[in-house]
């Protein structure tokens, strides 16, 4: 067997190893060297780690049993100091416990023997380190990089109980850094040298509105800012100084400015270094048995800083390396990037300022919203693209970028798409090998696979079995869309940023044109807005709209209803009905008990079904019997069938409970009462607590309001535990039911409002951000609450319960089942 | 006036039985018969069974010349029965509005796959 020795074992080493082992299974023996003690991770995930949204086991890639289960020797917390290209052995030194693993002179552990792997070949992916400018007092505690595990559990645990934090370095890893801090409850004030924020990906514009919308979040932000000196007292941080004299007073620093290849290893071996380790278009160094990959590696002049090229490195060295293809060629990468900041959509490719007097440069601003978009073409071809505060577009840009497509005539339409609805890149054209998630490297072959072989039918499901999306994000809109074109979904809408695909307007600008036209009818907004061609992929979504815009005027035409909202009930596989009547908070009579339990003998129905919502499913019921049941049943619908209000769930509270501090039923009566039925872009499941043990699940609802201590609610929005499991975040506090029924009421209206269609509270939440979302609702930073609490007032008094129709239909045949046509009836008339 | 019908033409009765923009399906001799009537006044009939897993076409949601399964959402063309997912198709029957009347031509079934 050929020893295959691979130096690092971070993002290229590991992947590398991976596409080796695809090649040629079993032809290698290999060792690793990894000065990190754990197995391979994901370490563009670590923002996602600081920030609490993922723990730091859920971003390991390769766990230590890969390792074993592919017979890889991996001495994990060794590093390798040299290669002895005359013996033709790598040799290893393990690191002290305490040892920072990426630092040029990380200490060896005392007295501990070194390690020698003999090769025939090397790979090199000893990766970056963070750069530290010169900062008097850098070292010493209380000052920290951001690179490793190890440093986000430091970084976390030094916040613990501190008040201020600074972040040296305002561009990509800073940002996410000082998001990061934000969630340990300390204030952050970001520190940047240049004049603008992420300098290396944004223009002046674009920067001074990120930094507003940063500033929005809580965050300081202070430009132009050369830190010199770490002032500490005793050992704690106590202050920073300024290259302009002035100050600032924080109890810690994040250092985030940039990072540097780590090339040691290579430079104590005799290879030739420059930047970073010099590869040629084969990732050999200057010896051919010696390769490298990763951001260690310079490359034609260029270093990177990001995955995307490690995908390309690692395929080509994989392919020269088994010999699979000799002749493989890396001959550089594009790079695209997006902030994986909660509530800042930004992503960024190619250049950022035109540098051609031929370029032509076309900017989208709209300050207000915070959006900006700007594209530089040059010869019909992208050369550099900015989003900001609307990345729908992203991924198709950025798959135009990569492949250098021609832009269509229209410019505009990269950026809103066609406005005949024409998608202006389809990913189901795309080739097999196209990438599709650059983060993590997965093909479009890779995705198709996972949908039809592995039964993978959400964008989560496929990033579950494949890794796609699971990065940055940016690539969801394409797996989707992908998910569209094989499995044929309807309701997800392809051209994405359309409120529905088949009238080409964003929801702003549609809700604007119906209300300034006054369009009240399904079938008037084709008339007047898609050029009177009825997209029925489109009507169920319009007529939900419509019914938000013009509560109690809305022209309803019933055939733009799904059938579930034609007759009140859910299909089921048999295309009977089930029917599932309104118990508010769960509380129900004997008397009502008895009047189902009729009703279900009357009408034979095959299932009677406690359902997870705490009421009761009538299921397998015949279209033209929902009349009859309805009316015997005497209770109001239950709306378990539309995109509505659904239910308020309780548990006991103070009736019974003895831990109850508030009266839960009661306030999820009022709750239901109050709001049953509103029609939402999706549906919208709450629930109240009466103490924090959440009985009834409220942290997990799309609203859920937990009483605590004081008789005060707490109210949570955007959970979820469905096809999604997510954690409501807190969106304020109040002191009195009237005030729950208040706030409720205005979250509703505003994700009526700004809802996208088919978009639960939970992505809804990402999309805004709970601190965007409490200054809005709870501060009325924008003055639009007495709007919104008006509107949702107006919405609750249009309420009828639908199932009233059963005294009236609402048109000929509403309920009928299919009808006998009889052959007798033919007429022979021959003249 | 002199008018033709064709024996194997069924009258389905007046046309406003169909609610505008919607589907209703009949039963004839052993078939459902799915008859969609479009907003424009256009009438389509398909098989009523979606070929996919036997959901009640006729309860789709329709425009355009096209159809939507309201199981799982699988889309049709109603003028030739093609459908957008692989090997699944509708038989299509001819079907006229007279005078207010529905004629399904029963013998004018054609698949496209
Ligand atoms: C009946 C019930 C199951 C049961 O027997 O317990 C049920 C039945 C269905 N659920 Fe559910 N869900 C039921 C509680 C839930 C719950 C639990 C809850 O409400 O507390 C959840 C998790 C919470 C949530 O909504 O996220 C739940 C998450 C889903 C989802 C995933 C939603 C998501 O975005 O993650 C779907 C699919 C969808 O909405 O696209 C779904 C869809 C469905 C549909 C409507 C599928 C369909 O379109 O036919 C099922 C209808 C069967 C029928 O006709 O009755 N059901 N479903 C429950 C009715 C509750 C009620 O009283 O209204
Ligand atoms: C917080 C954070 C967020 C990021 N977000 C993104 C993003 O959104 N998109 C993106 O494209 N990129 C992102 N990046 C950059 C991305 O993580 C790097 O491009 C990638 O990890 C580089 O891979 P690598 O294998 O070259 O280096 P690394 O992943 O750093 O792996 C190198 C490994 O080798 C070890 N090592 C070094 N020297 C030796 C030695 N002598 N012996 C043994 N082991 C050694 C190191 O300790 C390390 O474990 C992010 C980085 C960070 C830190
Ligand atoms: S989990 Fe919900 S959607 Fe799935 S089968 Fe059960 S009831 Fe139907
Ligand atoms: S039964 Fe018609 S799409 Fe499944």
């Amino acid at each position: 067997m050929t020893r295959l020795v691979v130096v690092g074992n971070g993002m290229a080493g590991a992947r590398v190893v991976e596409e080796i082992l695809k090649r040629a299974p079993g032809r290698f023996e290999i060792t690793m060297f990894g000065a990190e003690i754990y197995g391979n991770y994901n370490r563009i995930l670590l923002s996602n780690v600081l920030n609490g949204s993922q723990a730091a086991a859920d971003i390991f890639m390769n766990p230590l049993a890969w390792y074993e289960e592919h017979g890889i020797t991996l001495h994990a917390g060794v590093r390798a100091t040299r290669i002895d290209r005359e013996r033709r052995v790598v040799i290893g030194a393990p690191l002290r416990k305490d040892a920072l693993a990426y630092a040029a002179d990380a200490a060896a552990e005392g007295g501990a023997a070194l390690i020698e792997a003999p090769y025939d070949h090397v790979i090199i992916a000893t990766g970056a380190r963070p750069f530290v400018p010169p900062i008097d007092g850098f070292d010493g505690p209380g000052a920290f990089l951001f690179r490793t595990i190890d440093d986000c559990d430091r970084i976390a645990d030094y916040a613990k109980g501190r008040r201020r934090a600074a972040v040296v370095g305002g561009g990509l890893l800073g940002l996410e850094a000082a998001r990061g801090l934000l969630t340990h409850e300390v204030e952050v004030t970001v520190l940047e040298a240049a004049p603008q924020l992420m300098m290396a990906q944004l223009d002046t514009e674009s920067g001074d509105m990120l930094r507003a919308t940063i500033s929005g979040m809580g965050m300081k932000v202070l430009t132009n800012t050369i830190t010199t000196r770490i002032i500490r007292s005793g050992d704690q941080v106590t202050r920073l100084d300024f290259a302009d004299g002035t100050s600032l007073d924080t109890d810690m620093v994040v250092v985030s400015a940039g990072i540097r290849p780590i090339t040691e290893i290579a430079t104590a071996s005799g290879l030739t270094v420059n930047k970073g380790i010099v590869c040629n278009d084969q990732m050999q160094t200057s010896d051919p048995d010696i390769f490298a990959l990763g951001e260690c590696v310079e490359h034609r002049g260029a270093t990177y800083g990001l995955v995307e090229p490690i995908w390309g490195m690692a395929n080509v060295l994989a392919d020269v390396i088994t010999g699979t293809n000799a002749n493989a060629a890396y001959l550089g990468s594009k790079l695209g990037t997006k902030l994986k900041v909660m509530g800042v959509e930004l992503a960024s490719m190619g250049e950022t300022r035109s540098a051609d007097e031929g370029d032509e440069v076309v900017v989208y601003r709209e300050p207000r919203l915070g959006i900006y978009k700007k594209l530089i073409v040059r010869n019909d071809r992208i050369a550099g693209a900015i989003l900001l505060g609307e990345t729908e577009a992203a991924s198709t840009l950025m798959q135009m970028f990569m492949a250098g497509s021609a832009v269509p005539d229209r410019r505009a339409d990269l950026f809103f798409g066609s406005p005949t609805g024409v998608a202006l890149l389809k990913a189901s054209d795309l080739p097999d090998n196209a990438q599709i998630c650059n983060c993590n490297g997965i093909s479009k072959r890779q995705i198709v696979e996972a949908i039809e072989t592995k039964g993978c039918k959400s964008v989560t499901k496929v990033g579950a079995c494949t890794k796609a999306g699971l990065g940055c994000g940016s690539c969801k809109g394409l797996v989707a869309q992908l998910l569209e074109a094989y499995l044929g979904e309807v309701g997800y809408d392809p051209t994405e940023h359309y409120y529905v695909p088949g009238v080409p307007l964003e929801k702003s600008q549609l809700v604007a044109e119906i209300r300034s036209r006054g369009l009240k009818s399904v079938s008037a907004v084709f008339q007047e807005l898609a050029g009177g061609v009825e997209d029925p992929g489109s009507k169920v979504g319009l007529a939900s709209l419509l019914k938000t815009l013009w509560p109690g005027e809305y022209d309803d035409e019933r055939d733009a209803r799904f059938i579930n909202d034609r007759v009140h009930a859910n299909i089921q596989k048999d295309g009977t009905f089930s029917v599932v009547p309104r118990i508010y908070a769960g509380v129900t009579t004997a008397d009502e008990l008895m009047r189902i339990a009729q009703v279900a003998v009357k009408y034979s129905v095959p299932m009677v079904k406690f359902t997870g919502g705490q009421r009761i499913d009538l299921l397998g019921i015949k279209k033209d019997d929902l009349p009859g049941v309805w009316k015997d049943l005497g209770m109001p619908s239950g709306h378990a069938y539309t995109k509505s209000f659904r239910t308020c769930k309780s548990c006991v509270g103070t009736d019974f409970c003895r831990y109850g501090v508030g009266d839960s039923i009661g306030m999820a009566q009022q709750i239901e009462r109050r709001f049953q039925g509103i029609e939402s872009p999706h549906k919208m499941k709450l629930a109240t607590a009466g103490c924090p043990r959440n009985c009834s699940e409220a942290l997990v609802k799309d609203i859920g309001a937990v009483a605590i201590e004081g008789g005060r609610w707490e109210i949570y929005v955007g959970g979820a535990a469905g096809g999604t499991i997510r954690k409501g975040d807190l969106l304020c506090t109040v002191a009195t039911q009237d005030e729950v029924l208040a706030t409720v009421g205005r979250f509703i209206q505003y994700y009526r409002e700004h809802g996208r269609y088919l978009e639960r509270t939970y992505h809804f939440l990402e999309r805004i951000g709970v601190d965007n979302l409490r200054k809005i609702l709870v501060e009325d930073s924008l003055g639009i609450c007495a709007q919104l609490d008006a509107s949702i007032q107006k919405a609750v008094d249009a309420y009828r319960d639908p199932w009233q129709e059963a005294q009236r239909p609402a048109y000929h045949a509403q309920f009928n089942e299919a009808e006998l046509a009889y052959t007798l009836e033919v007429a022979e008339n021959n003249g | 006036m002199v008018e033709t019908i064709e024996t194997s033409m069924v009258n389905l009765g007046s046309v406003s039985r169909i609610p505008l923009g919607q589907g209703r399906c009949y039963v004839v001799g052993a078939e459902e018969i799915a008859v969609f009537r479009q907003r424009d006044g256009r009438l389509f009939a398909t098989q009523n069974r979606c070929p996919h897993r036997q959901g009640p076409l006729s309860e789709g949601v329709m425009g355009a010349g096209q159809l939507i399964c309201p199981l799982h959402s699988h889309k049709f063309d109603l003028q030739d029965g093609a459908g957008a997912e692989h090997g699944e198709c509708l038989m299509v029957y001819g079907v006229e509005e007279r005078k207010g009347e529905i004629l399904l031509r029963m013998n004018s079934g054609r698949k496209a796959c």
